[in-house]
Order: structure tokens, then C-alpha cells, then sequence
């Protein structure tokens, strides 16, 4: 039963991430919805105003010029200065936010293809996204039921063994045979052996489990300072992770985001208008409260936003959840840009979460075992065009290329990869 | 090649003391009473069992408690070219007293933690020192000053605002008369003109600039000569014959890292164009420079004059006279002989400060047709300006009472002037004295307000090291403390209305245009003026005068006082990294001494190194002999070592020690006293300048002894007696032209039992070799150009997070370097030839260490290297008594974690718990795990490099290049002998670099131990076999 339940778990899982790659990659071949996510979603909805205006029906607005546009979005400051009466019209209106320039990020084709999602509008969600949907099956816990059933058996057993003493020493008095007077069971030399031996079997389990759990925190989910919303964020607005966190993609830390990056939108967005935000304790969280914490943090009042000066802020003490020790050399961008891990693989869920949670223990035998499994972008990437043994091994066939090379085959499992 | 090497005195003589100690690795025995059984000891079962009890619940308390909550504080707002975990890379300029060097300096997380050379600079073309390199730790100083003070009022050292004190100051200095500002020789424009501005303020006001060791005898012979006070560029890469009459131009002489680089270029030779520089050096005092050269005479100091005049004299045809050392004089017309065949590319250079041995020296570069080729006058150098007469008249002045106001910028001439008692006494009758400077140094302590300055690291600045060379400073750190740099308080003094930036800035704005902006400025570091094409006309007269001039060579004992190339004239004595560093001659940490000959130690010690017995207690026993030395009615007691290559009627001291107590804590010992003696009041004027060779010295034995940390009786290897031409091996120079294969040829023969080089790697074991399908490192270290300078060393400590352990623990064996340098001697006991090899890991792909770890924790990685585990080790040492190379290192106390335990750690001087202080602890590399107590360690290849190399190319997606790894040895050698990279790689520098030498070879290579690093043979410029 159990067994089948987390093969069950572990199929939906890698599912679900197959499908997340898959998604994922398609971000190369101008996908109009990736690309918006990736490049738009921070400050643009479709249908709603976010820190700039909702893009439903933009070209209409903008009387149906494309190259209008495609100019705006590469250097907005530029298009301005032509004198343009909607751009200026509309930078006013949105309090003079410039919009950043996209001119080298973005190319013509990858903002028509934009603009053509746009154009679709409310076409209807697609359906790879489906899979996502899936509710994990939920994880029942019979150890308590099994547990009562071990102990009622237990003392049936004892009862029964007394009884059957009993009624032998019984039937022995009968015949006149002679029986040696019944020792209580406390004083039993053979219960006290196996009581011995189980407490001493559960007690190095326990302490051995004990021991290897210190300093692992799965499960670990504070409270932080601000109720921030992963969900929220990344999950019902899209906001591309590295858009807060982009250390991951050029160092060793992800970086939690400064106060300047929050503002970056909430300087437009005051307050909270989405799902009613839970937490832990099922207490139910105002959003716009927690905004207003956020504002107290970087010193901004939302009725003077066009004065505010980032170098008022006061940085958040955020509680740190995933936290290897010192001895482990952990480095973000070898995973993220090198290795295109994903972020879930190893944070698990984030944009379902309303408060994060440590999903993985983050041991040494949880990093070897996905080194052993995970393959290294070797064909894609010129750096393992030195492994000449293996690339040719690949075609002899001489290594299986369903299992490509792993991560331990060019290394990963040694010790200085990551203690040094 | 059967030349016997040896290390020490008792491996010469195979003595029993050295039989035993190559055995063993670790001395010392287990804490166990020996006559005792275990179970009797101090330590018996019963006490076992209790520890045992009490940590297993100490463990269970701790492991119970809850995990502590750590917190995650992003910036507030984050600067946008900072990445949390990311270094950036700031162009700056290490300044100090007149050196510049530009560098380049690694932040981290808005700490700077390690200097590079900055290679767009082309007089050091990315090289270091040992100084340079240990700068950065300066910077985290605790006996830095920390704020401005007023010693004048009756709270003394009571701190001020700046404010105040320019307040103060403007007042005291309004009605104090005569000005003088006492500087060290400042190669700043830009602070040159603030200077000019402040003495136009004061009317009446001059610039005294001094330096602790002047150059004031090449600068007035110059001046004598070519009418210029200035020194040109020596280019000892374009001379072919180099004499040297004791000036120590790899290590100390005017500019070391660029000479280091050009000699290195002269020494740079393989099988295609077996030539090379021939280097003769005379000296009196085994130096650096005198242990590289080819040839090597010993003279006394006093016969500096005599050498020059006869080097001239048999030039033009004449004899060598005045001089009756036999050897010497055949090395003066052997000298003469090498500099008439390469007229033009030959070069002679002089260390003496006496004004007429150098305008003799001219005189014989005008002979041999140096100017304009190996000596260039279109670019002089600014690194030294002092002349010694003009601080001697101020000191006159100080005591006439004639000076005002006193202030002082880096000089310390109370520590380092000759005549001390005078000096304080002129400077009481100075009213108002201001120091500037950013250390409480001897000078400072007697100045009534301390306006400190800041580091390099924190300051804003341009330097001219050489004339058209500029190279600029930026600040890498906020100000750790309430200092201001002195330009400021210069300005602040003048009246000035903008701040020193705005006057840099502006400064510059006229002089940089187009491509040369003031950001690009800033970003390369350097600016480079063409050089100017100047006329310089030789006054023959002077050369007659010289002449006139005659100098006697003196027959009594004689002192020379030099510098130590980490310690200099005592910069370095406060830096932990430098004091520890082993110097490369004597190979003592923590320490100054007296250097003697092994003669003179026959007669003034009663030890004689031939004798077995007397050179195993010289050598085996720390506690060294002290002398007591008398000269100039100065009497100083200092321990005795013995080092060949020193004149035996001469003694040597190193300047730069016994300094105040107050300039840090590394320059006292465990008992609190200043560690050695201060040499510079021996040193006399003689001619107008400051003579550092002393005549008629008193020499006397006292039956004291003192201890000295020397390191090179450590490591020792277990080879049969005296075979040392497998781990290094040398040649001459005739010999490798004959046949460039001689090396090959030996190893030949040395494998030839298992089926010779080519198949060695599989032949010589049972085992295949295992794959390395990607990278594999390697290193190539060319002896022949590695002048064991000690910057690798340093840069190492830096790198790799290695800690320092004091002088008690040197003595004990227990130094940590990862890189040490190995001196070995060979050839004349007197007079040896000197071999330097760098002693690393050498990463064995057939380890011995690997195979006697009980818990795995080295091992082998697929790239070559050795890993170690610190998490894994337990601390058994099988691996260090099992490394035929004896690089591996034990941690016998917490060092780096000191503070945590400090009655826990026995014997642990200041020095070390000093490194741990939550300031110094900022010098930290973040990537490099700090190791504690009883595991083992090593050299890891600069693992965290190769990894951020790497990645780098990964993320670029493209095979890895040469410049994306750069280990920290290799990076900070300034003779370019270290050479790193991917074998893999046909390409790469190091595959080039194995492929065109035969000189090639590995250490120990007949073990079948299959090091990752190769070396190059030495090869000597010497006509005759090496045979000894």
C-alpha cells in the first residue's frame, strides 16, 4: 500500500517536472506567453493593472502601430523624446515610472511574438498546464493505528501465554505432577532479555536517526518577518524567480532580494487584492497589512510614492530556511545556468507556497544521489567538448545514451567538488 | 652529476642526529609518561571512561538543544555591480615609503581579502613580493590607529574630531614659525602638489624627505656624472653579463619585482636556444641575489671601493691592486673578462651607498657601452628621493631650535635614524610636532597630535613609481576607523576648499584625455607616457676625483647590516604573514640573529661543522649561542646562525627588528619583550651618506643561548645519504649546450630498471593507471628561473586561509605553509651553489598518502588532484609519515579557532591569538574552509579557483582556458616559474611547456609516486662541471 502510494508520488512528480522542463524550454523558440512571463509578468497583466497599465488591447490603444510599440519597448526614454502624444500621455498617467528598455534583451521578433500573445488575450489557458493541476494524493498516516493494534496484540499475547502457564501448572497440579512455583514475570529472566534487547535495538535506531538528523531541518517553515507570498508571486503573478533572486544565476547565493526590488512594484501596487492568504495556523492573513510592513521597512508612504528614496530603507532580517554548513561549498549558478537544474528540484513547490517551507533535508546523501542520477548538459554545452573518450564512447555506444553522463561520471561525487 | 647536495650541515656529514631525523616526521611522542604503562599513565582507564561519560553528555546536551535561528539580511539597497558571494576586482597601487606597485585587489562582500599583480602593468607585468602580498593584512591591523588625538593636552591620546583637531592645528600652526614637513620619499604628483601648496601657505616652510635606507650614493653620484639626481632603469633583461657588487636587486635593491621579472627573462631558456644571462655577484653577506648568481665571491664590506677601482682598472688594461684575497682577484678579472666580451649588453650595478664606489661604477657602464641599452636614462626612477645630508642638517636645525612645527608623513626616523639620542633631543625642542601617520610608530609616539592616516586599501591616489609610469589608487573598503588620509589633512591645513578626490580628480581631468578618461584610469590603474628621449653626457671629471678618493680595506672583523626581503627596513615586522614567511637565506622565522661564517664559527663559536657532534647540537638544538656585539660604542646581544656564503671576517644583521611594542603584536615575543635588536644605530656617516658596513667589530661569546625558529631541519626526506640529484637536479650551462638531453639521459637511467621514461607510467606497477577522461591539472616549476623570493609563499597563507602559528610552534616543528621553499647547498662549504625548489603537494596520481588513510579522507579526483577531507580526517598522520615529499601539515591546536578555547591551547603565542581577533578575521577567504584542530591539510591546487574556472566556462559554454584558472603561486611569482594548467590540453602552457624542455623532470620520479608537478633543471652559467 505505502509502497504504492510513493510510487505513485514519484511518477506524478517527475511528471510534473518532466512537464516543467518541457514548458521551460520552450522559452527559446519565441514563445509569446514565456517571453511575457519572463519579461513582462513583473509589472504587466493582461487584463489588470499591476505597475503599468493592463495590456489588453494595447495595439488598439496605440493605433495599431506595431513599430510604435516594438520602439517603446526597446528604449521607452527615447521613444518619449519623439514626442509621441499616447507615450507621454500614458507616462504621465502612470506617474512617471519609465519602463525599463529592452533593447538587446528582447529582439523584434521576440516582441512581435509577445504582442501577438497579447492580441489572443484571453485565449484559454493551455492545456500543458493541466498536469500541474493534479493534487498530490494525500499522505494518510496509519503508524497510530498500527501502533494501538501492536500494543491490544501484544498484551492478547501476554495474556494468553499467562493463561496457557496457568492452565498448564493447572492440569499439572491435577495429575499431582510436581511444578516449580511460577516466577513473575518481572523477575523473568527471559522477558527481561528481550525487553533488553528491544530498548536497546530502538534506542540506537533512535539515536543513530537522532544523530544523523542534526542540524536538518526538513519541514522547517518560520515565521518571517512579512508574510510574503511565493504563491502569490511566483505562482498566481508568474514573476520569474530570477527576477528577485538573481544571484542564482551569477554566484555561489541566490540572494534574497533587497528592499529596492520589492519597491520596484510595490511602488505601484499598495494593496492585496487577490485570494485570501492563510497561514500555518490557519489564521487568516491580511495582505495589504503586510504591505504596509514592506513600506515600514523601506521607509516609503504610499501617498508621496514619487518621493521616495530608496536609501531610506532599513534591510529586512529574514529568517534563513536552507542552510548547508560551513564546510560545503554550494554554488547557485553552477546549478541554475550550468547544470539547468530547476529551482523545484531541490526547493520543491515554491510558487505553491504562501509560506516557505524546507522540502528537502538537504543532506549529503540527498545531493550525491541526484549527482548520480541528474545528466550534465553534455552535448549542449562547449565545455564537455574535452571529453572526447566519453562523446565518442556515446556513439560506439559503448555507454548507454538514455543514461547519458551523469554528473558523478565527470566527477560530481568527489570529495573536493564541494569541500574545500 | 653525481653532486652531493645537502640541506644542513648534519646531512653533509651524515651525522646521527640526521640519520634519526629523516626518519621520523613526528618528533614528539604521545603526552604518555614512557616509563609508565598506558593504564599508569596520567592518563589511566578510569579517567578515560569519565571523559568519555561527560563528553558523550555533553554531546547529548548539545545535540538537544534547538537549532539556532539564523537570519537572511539582504542589502537594503543593493549597489548594482555587487553580488552577494561574488569578488570584484579593484585596480589599485600598494604604496609604501617610496615602493608602488600596481596591483589589483580581490573584494569580497565589501572586504578586501587578496592582492594580485596587476598585469597591464609593464614594469611588473602582474608580479608581486611577499609584501605586497601580506599588505592586505595590514589593512586589518588591530595596532592600527583608530582615531585623531592630542598627546599636548593632560588626558594624553585624547581623542579629538577631526574638526577639533584641524581646528587645533590651523591655530598651532599659524604662530609656529618654520614648517617642516618630514616625509618618506613621496612618488605622488598629485600629493606633491598638495605639498607645494601647503609650503606656499606657510612661507618659510620646506620638505625634508627621508628614507630609512637611502639611496643618497647612486642619486649624488648620478648627480656627478650625468647632472641628474635621479636613478635610470637598469634592464637587466637585455644584458647578457650582470655584475653585481652586493646590491640585492631580486629582493631588496630599488625596484625587485621588476628586476625579478627581467633577470627571470635572461634565465628563461630551453633546448632550441640553450643561452642565458651569466650573473657574477660579489658580496659579504649571503644574500638573495648572491645565492641566484652564477658565480658568487665574498669580499669584505670594505673592499666594495677596491673591487670597483680594480673591475675598472683591469677594463682599461690594468691590474687589480689594494685587494689580497687570490679568489677575489681572479673573480675581478674573470668579472672583467665576461663585461669586455658583451660590451653593450653588459651591466654592472653596485649596493654600496658611498657617493665614489658608485661614480666608479659609472664609470665602467660608460665603458661598457651600457647607456641607452642596459641602462635607460629616459625613465628614472621617483621609488627613493632622500639623500641623508639633508635630514642630518635637519636634525641640526631640530636641535638649534630653529624648527617651528615638525610634521611628519610615513617617515620614522626615530626608530631608524643613526643617532637617535640626537634626534630626540632636536625633536624636544620641535613645539608642535604632528605625525600623520596611520601606526603609533616610534616617530608618532613622540608627536603631540596623531592625525592618522589611511591604508591603501581605503585611500584615493596616483603614484610615479618611475617617471611617465602612473598608476592610480582607489579605495577598495570604507575607512575601517576614523582616519583621513594625509593629503586631506594637508589640504585641510592649507586652506584648501574642495577635499583631496576633487583635487585628484581635477588634477588629472587636464592630463587624461580620449581613451584615457579618468574611469579608464581607474579601471586599468595604469597610464603610460611615451618616454622622453633624453641626452645624458658623462663628466669623466668626477671619475678622477673617485679615483683620488682612495678607500683601504680594513683588517679588523667587520659588520654589514642588511635587509631581509620580507622585513625590509622594518615594514614587515609587524605583519604575522612576513615574520612567519622562513627567510629564503637562513631559512628562520620570528627573528633576527647574527649571520657568520662557518670559519668564523669555528674560532667565535667553538662549533666546527665538520664535526659530527658539533653540528648535530648547532643543528638539532634550537637555543643558538649569542654573541654580543660591539661597534660605534653600541653593544647588542644577538643569537649566532651559521649560514655559508658569508665572508669570514664579516658578520651580517638584519635591519627592521626591535621595534616598539606599540607598532603591533607580532613584534614582541611571548614574554612581552620587542623581538630582536635594532640594528641602524651601528650604521655611521661616512662621505655625507649612511654607511651600513661597520669596521672593527668587537665580537664576544656570551654562555647565553636563545632560541631560533629555523625551518630547515624540517620535512626532511629519507634518501640515501647525500642522493639528492632526485629531487633536484642541475646543470651547467656547457654542459646542457653539449647535450641538451643530459637530463633526460639520467632519468633514463635512474627508471631503467622499470623499462625506462616512456613506459614508466604503465610499466612501473602492476596497476593501470586510472582515466582522466576531462581535465587534468598540472604545474611546471622552472628552478633555473625561481629565485625562492617567498612570494608563492605568502600568497598561498592569503589564498588557502593558512594560519599562523607563532614562533613557540615553529620551533616545534609545527609550521603550516603549504608551499615551502627548500635551500640546498652544494659545492664549496664556504662558498656553496645555491639551489632553491618550491615543495608542494605535488598531487600524486599514484599517492602513498591515499593508501594508508584509514578513513578515506585523501583520495584521488578524476582531474589529478589529491583531495583532502578535512570532515573525514581523524587525525592518524599516516598520510604525512607516508608523503615521500613531507608537504602534508597537521593542525596541533585550534589555530584559526584559538579565541574560542585560549587556556586550551598550550603555548600559543600572541601572534596567533592576534590573527583571531573578529578584525584580522576579515582577511578570511570565504571559500576556503577554515580547518580545525587535528585534522591534516595540504596544498589542494587552489581547489576553489579551479572550480570558479571552471564554471566560468561552463557557464560561458566553451572549453576551458589557460586564463580561467590561475592558481595563487603562480599567480604572484614574479619570474613567471610557475606554470599551471590543463595536461589534457594540447594547447595549454604547461602541455607547451613539458613538451619543449628536456630539463624536465619529477621529484623523487623513481618511486613510481606519479607527481602532477614537473620541475626544470637549474642550469648554472658556469664553464667547469659541476662535479664537487
Amino acid at each position: 500500500m505505502t509502497i504504492y502510494r510513493s510510487t505513485t508520488k514519484t511518477i506524478l512528480f517527475s511528471a510534473l517536472l518532466l512537464l516543467s522542463v518541457a514548458f521551460s524550454n520552450k522559452a527559446v523558440a519565441q514563445d509569446g506567453k514565456a517571453l511575457f512571463n519572463a519579461n513582462c509578468a513583473s509589472c504587466h497583466k493582461l487584463d489588470k493593472d499591476l505597475t503599468g497599465p493592463a495590456l489588453m488591447g494595447v495595439e488598439e490603444r496605440w493605433g495599431g502601430s506595431r513599430e510604435k510599440l516594438i520602439h517603446w519597448v526597446k528604449n521607452s526614454a527615447a521613444f518619449l523624446k519623439t514626442g509621441d502624444k499616447h507615450a507621454n500621455e500614458l507616462f504621465n498617467k502612470w506617474n512617471k515610472i519609465p519602463m525599463p528598455g529592452y533593447d538587446g534583451i528582447l529582439s523584434d521578433a521576440d516582441i512581435n511574438a509577445i504582442f501577438d500573445y497579447i492580441a489572443k488575450g484571453a485565449a484559454p489557458a493551455p492545456t500543458d498546464n493541466k498536469a500541474a493541476e493534479v493534487k498530490p494524493v494525500e499522505k494518510s498516516n496509519n503508524n497510530l493505528l498500527f501502533g494501538i493494534l501492536t500494543l491490544i496484540l501484544a498484551i492478547v499475547a501476554f495474556v494468553l501465554i499467562n493463561v496457557n502457564s496457568n492452565l498448564k501448572r493447572l492440569a499439572n497440579e491435577e495429575q499431582g505432577l510436581a511444578s516449580s512455583l511460577p516466577i513473575p514475570f518481572w523477575k523473568n529472566k527471559t522477558y527481561i532479555t528481550i525487553i533488553a534487547v528491544a530498548l536497546f535495538v530502538t534506542g540506537g535506531y533512535l539515536t543513530t536517526k537522532g544523530a544523523i538528523g542534526l542540524g536538518r531541518n526538513t519541514e522547517y517553515q518560520p515565521v518571517q518577518p512579512i508574510f510574503y507570498s511565493h504563491k502569490v508571486h511566483a505562482g498566481v503573478n508568474q514573476i520569474n524567480c530570477l527576477y528577485c533572486h538573481g544571484g542564482a544565476e551569477g554566484g555561489k547565493h541566490a540572494n534574497i532580494p533587497s528592499v529596492n526590488v520589492c519597491m520596484n512594484c510595490h511602488k505601484a501596487i499598495h494593496e492585496y487584492t487577490g485570494p485570501a492568504l492563510v497561514d500555518g495556523n490557519g489564521k487568516e492573513v491580511n495582505g495589504t497589512e503586510e504591505l504596509q510592513k514592506l513600506f515600514k521597512y523601506a521607509g516609503f508612504d504610499p501617498k508621496n510614492a514619487n518621493n521616495w528614496n530608496p536609501n531610506d530603507a532599513k534591510p529586512i532580517e529574514w529568517v534563513q530556511i536552507h542552510s548547508l554548513p560551513d564546510h560545503v561549498y554550494f554554488n547557485h549558478s553552477q546549478h541554475v545556468v550550468a547544470g539547468k537544474v530547476q529551482c523545484q528540484t531541490c526547493h520543491g513547490e515554491i510558487d505553491k507556497m504562501d509560506e516557505v517551507k524546507q522540502v528537502n533535508d538537504l543532506s549529503m546523501g540527498w545531493c550525491i544521489n541526484c549527482h548520480r542520477e541528474t545528466k550534465v548538459q553534455f552535448k549542449d554545452n562547449g565545455f564537455y567538448s574535452i571529453y572526447e573518450k566519453y562523446h565518442n564512447e556515446l556513439k560506439s555506444g559503448k555507454l548507454d545514451s538514455t543514461k547519458g553522463i551523469t554528473v558523478e561520471k565527470i566527477g560530481g561525487t568527489e570529495c573536493q567538488k564541494c569541500h574545500y | 652529476m653525481e653532486k652531493k647536495y645537502w640541506q644542513s650541515f648534519g646531512e653533509l656529514n651524515n651525522s646521527e642526529a640526521f640519520q634519526k631525523s629523516s626518519k621520523d616526521e613526528f618528533k614528539e611522542d604521545l603526552p604518555f609518561d614512557e616509563d609508565k604503562g598506558l593504564l599508569e599513565a596520567k592518563t589511566p582507564r578510569r579517567d578515560f571512561l569519565k571523559y568519555l561519560g561527560f563528553s558523550t553528555a555533553a554531546a547529548a546536551v548539545a545535540a538537544s538543544c534547538e537549532v539556532p535561528v539564523k537570519k537572511a539580511i539582504p542589502f537594503a539597497n543593493r549597489p548594482e555591480e555587487i553580488i552577494p558571494g561574488v569578488a570584484n576586482y579593484y585596480a589599485t597601487t600598494y604604496v609604501q615609503d617610496g615602493d608602488a606597485v600596481s596591483v589589483v585587489a580581490k573584494v569580497r562582500d565589501g572586504r578586501p581579502i587578496k592582492i594580485e599583480g596587476n598585469e597591464l602593468c609593464p614594469i611588473t607585468s602582474g608580479g608581486t613580493s611577499a609584501r605586497v602580498q601580506a599588505s592586505v593584512l595590514d589593512l586589518y591591523d588591530g595596532a592600527r590607529l583608530r582615531f585623531p588625538a592630542n598627546y599636548t593636552s593632560s588626558v594624553k591620546g585624547k581623542e579629538l574630531t577631526f574638526d577639533a583637531a584641524d581646528k587645533a592645528i590651523n591655530e598651532a600652526l599659524a604662530t609656529a614659525g618654520n614648517i617642516v614637513l618630514l616625509t618618506s620619499t613621496i612618488n605622488s604628483p598629485s600629493s606633491l602638489e598638495v605639498i607645494n601648496q601647503f609650503l606656499a601657505k606657510y612661507p618659510g616652510s620646506k620638505q625634508v624627505t627621508y628614507d630609512a635606507v637611502s639611496y643618497s650614493g647612486i642619486l649624488l653620484a648620478n648627480e656627478a656624472c650625468y647632472n641628474k639626481r635621479a636613478i635610470p632603469t637598469y634592464r637587466f633583461d637585455a644584458a647578457k653579463v650582470i655584475v653585481s657588487l652586493g646590491a640585492d636587486f631580486l629582493a631588496t635593491w630599488i625596484s625587485p619585482i621588476e628586476f625579478a621579472k627581467q633577470y627571470s627573462k635572461g634565465k628563461k631558456i630551453n633546448d632550441a636556444s640553450p643561452e642565458m644571462s651569466k650573473h657574477i655577484h660579489f658580496e659579504s653577506v649571503a644574500s638573495l641575489t648572491g645565492s641566484n648568481a652564477d658565480e658568487r665571491f665574498l669580499h669584505r664590506p670594505s673592499e666594495t671601493y677596491a673591487i670597483a677601482v680594480g673591475l675598472l682598472s683591469v677594463l682599461q688594461g690594468g691590474e687589480v691592486s689594494n685587494i689580497k684575497d687570490t679568489k677575489l682577484i681572479a673573480g675581478i678579472k674573470n668579472a672583467a673578462k665576461a663585461l669586455a666580451d658583451k660590451k653593450g649588453e653588459a651591466l654592472v650595478v653596485c649596493g654600496s651607498n658611498d657617493v665614489n664606489t658608485q661614480i666608479i661604477i659609472n664609470t665602467i657602464n660608460e665603458i661598457l657601452l651600457a647607456k641607452d641599452k642596459t641602462i635607460d636614462w629616459s625613465s628614472t626612477y621617483n621609488v627613493r628621493k632622500g639623500v641623508d645630508a639633508d635630514f642630518a642638517a635637519l636634525v641640526e636645525e631640530m636641535n638649534t631650535g630653529t624648527v617651528g612645527a615638525l610634521i611628519v608623513i610615513d617617515a620614522n626616523p626615530v626608530y631608524s635614524w643613526l643617532d637617535k639620542a640626537k634626534l630626540k633631543s632636536g625633536l624636544d625642542k620641535v613645539k608642535l610636532k604632528i605625525s600623520l601617520s596611520g601606526k603609533a610608530d616610534e616617530t608618532t609616539q613622540l608627536c603631540g597630535y596623531v592625525v592618522p592616516s589611511h591604508h591603501y586599501l581605503e585611500s584615493w591616489g596616483d603614484a610615479e613609481v618611475k617617471v611617465g609610469h602612473y598608476s592610480f589608487i582607489q579605495p577598495t573598503i570604507y575607512p575601517l576607523f576614523k582616519t583621513r588620509q594625509w593629503q586631506d589633512s594637508l589640504m585641510k591645513w592649507s586652506a584648501a576648499t574642495t577635499d583631496y578626490l576633487a583635487f585628484l580628480k581635477s588634477f588629472w581631468a587636464t592630463k587624461l584625455t580620449g581613451t584615457n578618461s579618468w574611469d579608464k584610469a581607474l579601471q586599468d590603474g595604469v597610464v603610460m607616457n611615451s618616454p622622453l628621449a633624453v641626452a645624458t653626457t658623462f663628466n669623466s671629471s668626477a671619475t678622477n676625483l673617485a679615483l683620488a678618493a682612495v678607500q683601504n680595506p680594513s683588517s679588523g672583523i667587520e659588520l654589514q647590516l642588511y635587509q631581509k626581503i620580507a622585513i625590509g627596513a622594518g615594514q614587515g615586522t609587524a605583519n604575522p604573514w612576513l615574520q612567519e614567511m622562513p627567510d629564503p637565506i637562513t631559512r628562520a622565522t620570528w627573528d633576527n640573529y647574527l649571520i657568520v661564517s662557518p670559519t668564523m664559527a669555528k674560532t667565535l663559536l667553538k662549533i666546527d661543522l665538520s664535526n659530527n657532534g658539533q653540528s648535530d647540537s648547532y643543528e638539532v638544538n634550537p637555543p643558538k649561542k649569542v654573541v654580543s656585539i660591539k661597534a660605534n660604542g653600541i653593544t647588542v646581544e644577538l643569537p649566532a646562525l651559521i649560514i655559508p656564503g658569508t665572508h669570514p671576517d664579516t658578520v651580517g644583521i638584519a635591519l627592521g627588528y626591535g621595534r616598539d611594542k606599540k607598532v603591533g603584536k607580532t613584534v614582541v615575543d611571548v614574554e612581552g619583550n620587542s623581538i630582536g635588536a635594532n640594528a641602524f644605530p651601528f650604521a655611521k656617516i661616512v662621505n655625507g651618506t649612511v654607511c651600513f658596513d661597520i669596521n672593527n667589530v668587537e665580537l664576544k661569546l656570551t654562555d647565553k643561548k636563545y632560541p631560533v625558529a629555523l625551518t630547515q631541519t624540517h620535512n626532511l626526506y629519507d634518501t640515501p645519504h647525500g642522493k639528492r640529484t632526485e629531487v633536484i637536479k642541475e646543470l651547467t650551462l656547457a654542459e646542457y649546450k653539449h647535450n641538451t638531453k643530459v637530463v633526460l639521459e639520467e632519468r633514463e637511467k635512474e627508471l631503467a630498471a622499470y623499462g625506462g621514461v616512456a613506459d614508466f607510467r604503465e610499466g612501473g606497477s602492476i596497476y593501470k593507471p586510472f582515466d582522466k577522461p576531462g581535465i587534468k591539472w598540472g604545474m611546471s616549476i622552472d628552478l633555473n628561473s625561481c629565485n625562492g623570493c617567498g612570494a608563492c609563499v605568502v600568497a598561498c597563507n592569503a589564498e588557502n586561509n593558512i594560519p599562523v602559528v607563532g614562533k613557540p610552534e615553529v620551533l616545534r616543528f609545527h609550521d603550516m605553509h603549504w608551499l615551502r621553499i627548500d635551500r640546498y647547498y652544494s659545492g664549496d662549504k664556504e662558498n656553496p651553489d645555491v639551489v632553491f625548489q618550491p615543495m608542494l603537494c605535488q598531487h600524486c596520481d599514484n599517492a602513498p598518502c591515499e593508501n594508508v588513510c584509514p578513513v578515506a579522507a585523501t583520495n584521488h579526483s578524476s582531474e589529478g588532484l589529491n583531495q583532502m577531507t578535512y570532515n573525514r580526517c581523524i587525525g592518524t598522520r599516516y598520510c604525512a609519515n607516508n608523503c615521500p615529499y613531507k608537504v602534508r601539515r597537521f593542525n596541533w591546536a585550534d589555530y584559526t579557532g584559538s579565541d574560542s578555547f585560549q587556556n586550551n591551547q598550550d603555548e600559543l603565542n600572541n601572534a596567533v591569538h592576534y590573527m583571531n581577533d573578529d578584525l584580522t578575521r576579515m582577511v578570511l577567504n570565504p571559500d576556503v574552509t577554515v580547518r580545525s584542530r587535528g585534522v591534516i591539510e595540504k596544498c589542494s591546487f587552489c581547489v576553489q579557483r579551479l572550480q570558479e574556472g571552471k564554471l566560468k566556462a561552463k557557464v560561458a559554454s566553451r572549453p576551458l582556458k589557460d586564463e580561467d584558472v590561475h592558481v595563487a603561486c603562480a599567480q604572484a611569482c614574479p619570474s613567471d616559474s610557475i606554470i599551471f594548467g590543463n595536461v589534457n590540453n594540447p594547447e595549454s602552457e604547461i602541455s607547451k611547456a613539458r613538451k619543449d624542455s628536456n630539463r624536465l623532470f619529477y621529484s623523487l620520479e623513481f618511486l613510481h609516486v606519479m607527481p602532477n608537478i614537473n620541475y626544470l633543471a637549474k642550469v648554472r652559467n658556469k664553464e667547469e662541471a659541476t662535479k664537487a
